[in-house]
């Protein structure tokens, strides 16, 4: 529970279809580490966002925890942010944490203390594959989809995990909010990276540096040719397509093409420069499939997935009137106190229309379409992005050669890639 | 089932008779007891009453006890009016290695802050205090020694008397930390030898918010507060006189029933720590077993965090705490465990047991029932157990 709206809805819906709640907090830095505005409030850790996670918990009756991960965090986030800036690259540290931490240490402590699943206000959906892998799909808010941030989690993560709103649009979830009177329901929504109250990466940057004493290491703008163009002050505090803050005066918009981290320059040129049809994507972490190497090849690439029936989900979440029937319904097992030792197949034996049970549809996985070492996909190359048409050549089990059908603007060293079939995620990588 | 408490170091509820004794003061006899009429003068027979049943509990003149809001402030007002007070002469501190943070904070800030010189006195691996150590560490600029009398984590009894003979010799002011102790075992602060004495009324069935210092008469203090005379202008501050009617209703409550208390939770604790023994393998008391207060239990299961034991015992309706209460959350062992020795894997695997008055043999069976299978999935769990255990 980050003490938003959407983590307090998740929690509500669980503890009304059944579940045994146990609401958690983590405590991922300190104010004094990351140089914040102590009296901020609302931001996830503050001490304000506990509270309303408290509050929150008080009233849907669950237990609450505040687990602190933040030497972990600190470990596998901020670390990780800091040296993906000075080699060049502009990390994605919600990923990270999702991958390392949440995902990692926050779910093993949820299973030492007998929990089954852990759960998330992500706006995504964990569905079962025909061939029995745990698939993640886009949330059916498309503007709200969260499934980006969740390709580097394993199949063992994600048969120990629900995603109640997955099947929901966002203003329903507020809705929801409203009518449990849940005193979050109108907080403001938070986009930050959360330990960057201000979204000043630069300053974090320049501050986290004076603080480890690391000096400053001015270099050079140059163009592609080579010219020199001005002078920055560390090339770790651009990144690709920025405009802004280049101190250049040029009669055309300069932007970012290139951190060149090995010479300490920054290339950069005109808006026709950053568009590019092809990048490599390592690290990859295939989901709906299992990795190409493992998979059987078949040279028809003829089926497609049947398209999931998305009205009984958001019928179970959000009408009232057919809750009185739904608990009715309910077995003994999932209303006892007892935390069973959880397993993948140990899973509570709920009805298969319930909005969270893995077992609710059975999704035609893509592995059929694989044929002669590609694979179509459309890819997003950031959050913000709408995924574009593309080929992924398959490189080893965990690199990718992603070939667009049309140049896309600032493809970013860092950012994650992610590649999708229709609304099943296939699985995703960094790009090199 | 009712959920079980045993977190008694932590806070304890209030007696009923307590409560009782102190209602009137909230709404009948509600006058400030430094008013010069009628109601003012209630309200101070009440306080001063207060005061000598207290004085007659620890051995000292009424004269020699100050009302606080708890033990916190007593220890801060021993640490740091003690150093002000004698800043130009003595510049040095003492104090425990397995001291409560509020006596070891302000030392800290008068070390970082003010210049003054600090030694903490190491404990053995039982987390006893030697006297030869002591007299090591004590100068003739040393301006207080501080060493508790009942250690909240483990519970183990100082031997105060051997501390303070040291210090006598020496003409050196000493403070103890009886907070935990203080209703459970025997406090006499002659017997102790102490000049500084903190309590507190909610560790022993007594309201929170209330406390005292007994300061000996010849010793001076710099008071921390301003803005009047109360207290002989050592605690000024409109008088909690409900709270400390509280308080002395608490404690001479506990003087009555110190003695089977402390035979029948004697009893209990070894029944415990003997059940869990022998239930659990590889498991550790970090607890004394004799010279302790005898309700605080302290085990630690290497394999198994701290921190999950707490909770895994939580949603089964079972309260126990890990570290003291002020220091959750974090993976770091007590400086407590630490100052004694044990390394950091039983450290982080340690839980306090703290049982009391309401505390039934039946209690203490299900918690037998319940605390085994946890400990053994969490060190089913734990990729690093296994390994040492292969």
């Amino acid at each position: 529970m980050s003490g938003g709206v959407d983590s307090s809805v998740a929690a509500l819906l669980l503890k009304e279809h059944g579940y045994n709640v146990v609401g958690a907090h983590m405590k991922l830095w300190d104010y004094a580490e990351v140089g914040a505005d102590v009296y901020r409030d609302g931001r996830c850790c503050s001490l304000d966002a506990v509270n309303d996670c408290r509050a929150v918990c008080d009233a849907i009756d669950a237990p609450f925890y505040v687990l602190n991960l933040s030497r972990q965090f600190r470990r596998e986030v901020i670390d990780n942010f800091v040296s993906e800036y000075k080699a060049g690259r502009t990390p994605n540290p919600c990923i990270r944490c999702n991958t390392n931490v949440k995902w990692q240490p926050f779910l093993q402590k949820a299973r030492e203390i007998g929990c089954d699943f852990i759960a998330t206000g992500h706006y995504a959906r964990i569905e079962l594959g025909d061939t029995g892998r745990n698939l993640i799909c886009k949330g059916v808010d498309e503007t709200r989809d969260q499934s980006y941030f969740l390709w580097g989690l394993t199949q063992d993560a994600l048969s120990r995990t629900l995603m109640p709103l997955g099947g929901l649009h966002k203003s329903e979830v507020r809705e929801i909010a409203r009518r449990h009177g849940l005193k979050t329901s109108e907080k403001k929504e938070s986009r930050e990276i959360c330990f960057v109250a201000d979204d000043d990466y630069h300053r974090f940057l320049r501050e986290w540096d004076a603080k480890h004493d690391v000096p400053a290491r001015p270099g050079d703008i140059v163009e592609e040719s080579g010219r020199v163009m001005g002078r920055h002050d560390g090339a770790a505090y651009y990144t690709i397509g920025q405009r802004h803050g280049l101190g250049i005066s040029h009669p055309t918009p300069l932007y970012v093409l290139d951190i060149d981290a090995a010479n300490n320059r920054v290339v950069v040129g005109d808006d026709a420069s950053l568009y590019r049809d092809e990048m490599v994507v390592e690290n990859v972490n295939w989901i709906a499939t299992a990795p190409p190497s493992r998979l059987p090849r078949r040279s028809d690439t003829s089926v497609s997935s049947p398209r999931h029936d998305a009205s009984k989900l958001v019928s179970r979440a959000s009408r009232d009137d057919e809750k009185a029937e739904s608990r009715a319904g309910l077995p003994e097992t999932c209303r006892s106190d007892d935390f069973r030792h959880p397993g993948p197949t140990n899973t509570p034996h709920l009805e298969p229309d319930y909005p969270c049970h893995p077992e609710r549809s059975r999704r035609q996985a893509c592995s059929s379409r694989y044929a002669r070492g590609s694979l179509e996909a459309t890819v997003k190359i950031r959050y913000q992005h709408s995924p574009a048409n593309a080929r992924l050549t398959v490189l080893t089990d965990n690199s990718v050669r992603v070939t667009f059908d049309e140049r896309q603007r600032a493809i970013t060293p860092g950012q994650s890639a992610v590649f999708y079939d229709d609304d099943i995620l296939l699985g995703g990588g960094v790009i090199k | 089932m009712e959920p079980i408490y045993l977190d008694h170091n932590a806070t304890t509820p209030v007696d009923p008779a307590v409560v009782e004794a102190m209602l009137p003061f909230l709404s009948e006899c509600y006058g400030n007891a430094s008013s010069v009429h009628s109601f003012g003068r209630d309200a101070k027979v009440a306080l001063e009453r207060a005061r000598e049943t207290i004085a007659g509990v620890i051995n000292c003149e009424p004269s020699e006890l100050y009302f606080t809001s708890g033990g916190t402030e007593s220890d801060n007002i021993a640490v740091l009016g003690t150093a002000y007070r004698y800043r130009n002469k003595k510049k040095h501190l003492v104090v425990g290695a397995t001291e409560h943070h509020a006596v070891i904070e302000p030392a800290e800030h008068l070390h970082h802050n003010e210049g003054l010189a600090l030694d903490f006195l190491p404990v053995d691996s039982d987390g006893f205090a030697a006297p030869d150590r002591l007299a090591e560490l004590v100068t003739d600029q040393t301006a207080l020694v501080s060493v508790m009398h009942g250690n909240n984590e483990t519970g183990a009894l100082q031997d105060i008397a051997a501390l303070t003979a040291v210090t006598h010799e020496r003409g050196v002011l000493f403070h103890t930390d009886a907070v935990q102790s203080i209703g459970k075992v025997a406090v006499d602060v002659k017997t102790l030898g102490v000049d500084l004495l903190s309590l507190t009324g909610h560790k022993i069935y007594g309201p929170k918010g209330t406390g005292a210092l007994f300061i000996r008469q010849s010793v001076k203090i710099a008071p921390l507060f301003y803005g009047g005379a109360h207290e002989k202008k050592r605690r000024p501050g409109t008088e909690n006189v409900a709270g400390a009617v509280g308080l002395a209703k608490a404690l001479e409550i506990a003087e009555q029933r110190r003695e089977p208390d402390f035979t029948r939770l004697s009893e209990l604790a070894d029944y415990f720590i003997d059940k869990v023994t022998a239930a659990i393998p590889d498991s550790f008391l970090n607890s004394p077993r004799t010279r302790r207060i005898p309700p605080t239990i302290n085990f630690s299961f290497p394999g198994a965090e701290g921190e999950s034991i707490i909770l895994s015992l939580d949603l089964k309706g079972i309260a126990a705490s890990s570290g003291s209460a002020c220091t959750s959350g974090a993976t770091e062992p007590s400086h407590v465990l630490t100052a004694m020795g044990i390394p950091p894997e039983r450290g982080q695997a340690a839980v306090r047991f703290s049982m009391g008055r309401t505390t039934t043999r039946e209690q203490m069976d299900y918690v037998l029932e319940i605390l085994p299978p946890i400990i053994e999935r969490l060190r089913a769990m734990s990729p690093t157990y296994r390994q040492s255990r292969a």
